[in-house]
């Protein structure tokens, strides 16, 4: 089977622009929760949230085109221009074998929510005549594709929380069969608007005062929004060209609880980190990090530390798991993407990011969770966890090139 | 005497549970009448809505709450200091 690496990485997200700033964000366990910033946000109870600022889009984007990018399609284009970039590539080599896969909960909620507002509150009658391509989930991959001539398959994936897993494992596995010969892949989110939250609100699961994960005091998660855009290709085809591959991308496993469509099951997401070692040939002992899915809800953190337990076994105690959601915060469908730069910064920089906000041990939750403070290690494999709502697991294994 | 607070509270529960309001009695648990952490945010939504007021509930820290959900007759009296505004996390609404 063919070796997938990656040659290029962007993000966009509450810490900063680009990979670079994100991973000094990360390193040094700064914060990008604030209190939120958008119309009617003095009706909602939870109020802060992981939100990017002075952005300016019109800046950014050519005005004829920007009538048809929502936020999370503006993220992923910035995120995949960074992306292409790094790869040294204006674009795809050889468009009809590059194809494009990105992970959205929402798709164009923004769009989605002015609309409504414009025809229920305003009492218009018509809304904007571009609102329905501009909100679609499928509309970050296509201007991704637009943009950089990406022939080969397209789609978004939307599993909620581990939309950006599902979209980079699967475009791991199409480059890896020999499917296509790269793909842009990850994920991008935009839902903090006032419909986003008032309906996360409903569920009762979201902290008003921030993001603790594994601590004993945590009480919830907190929403954030962003992209994270990767190039993917072959080993050979990236040494061919020239291009420096950042990490390979080993296994990949996916599956589904099958049981509570919120509840987390500890044997299902047990069977999603097994299943990823297995697809990369790794030993538990050789990993070195995992970037946790740690949303600082009571359920997943304990049930996630016993299933790390499981698979680990006595391992489980020599490998350092950090959830960096207390930075960015929950970016949804955008999350593992995210996640992933915390990840290169491992495997490239080694520096594993800190849970920070980290305030006191959970016998529960009793992992090595590099509270507070990030540490430096040789690290040469990582997995990326992603439990999502719906009971969709996706797990990603890397190592170092 | 049983409130009319008492009755309806024990009505949202039964509806929720698809009981019948007089197999709902105040010692039962929510868990009794088969209702998950899903049964239980829409009970306090039904709640919220009949009453015009805001439930102070966290599903992530319910051993602090400030809304007692251990049993039936603890969500009845709850609601009771809520509507009669005794708690302060009554006006966040």
């Amino acid at each position: 089977m063919r070796r997938v690496v990656i040659t290029g990485a962007g993000t966009i997200n509450a810490l900063a622009e680009g990979v670079s700033a994100t991973k000094t964000a990360l390193a040094a366990g700064r914060s990008g929760i604030g209190a939120l910033q958008f119309p009617d946000v003095e009706r909602l109870n939870v109020r802060i949230g992981a939100q990017i600022h002075d952005f300016s889009p019109q800046d950014r984007f050519d005005l004829g085109k920007l009538a048809l990018y929502d936020a999370f399609t503006q993220y992923a284009l910035v995120a995949g221009a960074e992306a292409m970039a790094q790869a040294g590539l204006q674009s795809a080599p050889d468009p009809a074998r590059w194809g494009c896969i990105i992970g959205t909960a929402g798709g164009g909620h923004g769009t989605a929510n002015d609309a409504y507002r414009a025809v229920y509150a305003q009492g218009k009658n018509r809304v904007h005549p571009l609102t329905v391509p501009k909100l679609m989930a499928n509309a970050a991959p296509a201007h991704l594709a637009i943009r950089h001539g990406l022939k080969g398959p397209g789609f978004a994936v939307s599993t909620a929380c581990a939309s950006s897993n599902h979209a980079i494992g699967l475009a791991f596995q199409m480059v890896r069969s020999g499917m296509v010969d790269g793909m842009l892949a990850g994920g991008a989110e935009a839902m903090l608007n006032f419909g986003g939250l008032k309906a996360w609100e409903g569920l009762r699961v979201m902290s008003p005062d921030g993001c603790r994960p594994f601590s004993a005091d945590r009480n919830g998660m907190v929403q954030g929004e962003g992209a994270g855009v990767f190039v993917l290709e072959t080993l050979d085809a990236a040494l061919a060209r020239g291009a420096t591959p950042l990490a390979e991308i080993a296994g990949f496993a996916m599956n589904c609880d099958a049981s509570d469509i919120v509840m987390p099951d500890q044997d299902s997401a047990a069977r999603a980190i097994t299943g990823a070692l297995k697809d990369a040939g790794m030993a538990p002992e050789e990993v070195g990090y995992i970037n946790a899915h740690g949303t600082g809800t009571a359920a997943n953190d304990r049930i996630e530390t016993a299933a790390i337990r499981h698979v680990f076994g006595g391992a489980a105690d020599d490998v350092a798991v950090s959830s960096t959601k207390a930075m960015h915060g929950h970016c949804i469908g955008a999350t593992g993407a995210v996640e992933l730069v915390a990840c290169l910064m491992a495997l490239q920089d080694g520096v594993i990011a800190p849970t920070i906000n980290y305030g006191g041990s959970d016998p529960d939750c009793d992992l090595d969770v590099v509270p507070n403070e990030a540490r430096r290690a040789q690290v040469g494999a990582v997995l990326s966890n992603a439990f999502a709502f719906g009971g969709f697991n996706a797990v990603l294994a890397l190592r170092t090139i | 005497m049983r409130s009319q607070v008492h009755d309806q509270v024990l009505s949202i529960i039964a509806h929720e549970a698809h009981r019948a309001p007089e197999e709902v009695r105040a010692e039962m648990t929510l868990e009794e009448l088969g209702l998950d952490s899903l049964g239980l945010v829409e009970v306090i939504f039904a709640i919220e809505e009949q009453f015009d007021i805001s439930v102070p509930f966290n599903a992530n820290d319910t051993a602090q709450a400030q809304f007692d959900i251990s049993s039936v007759g603890a969500i009845v009296r709850a609601v009771e200091r809520l509507v009669s505004g005794e708690s302060p996390a009554a006006a966040v609404a």
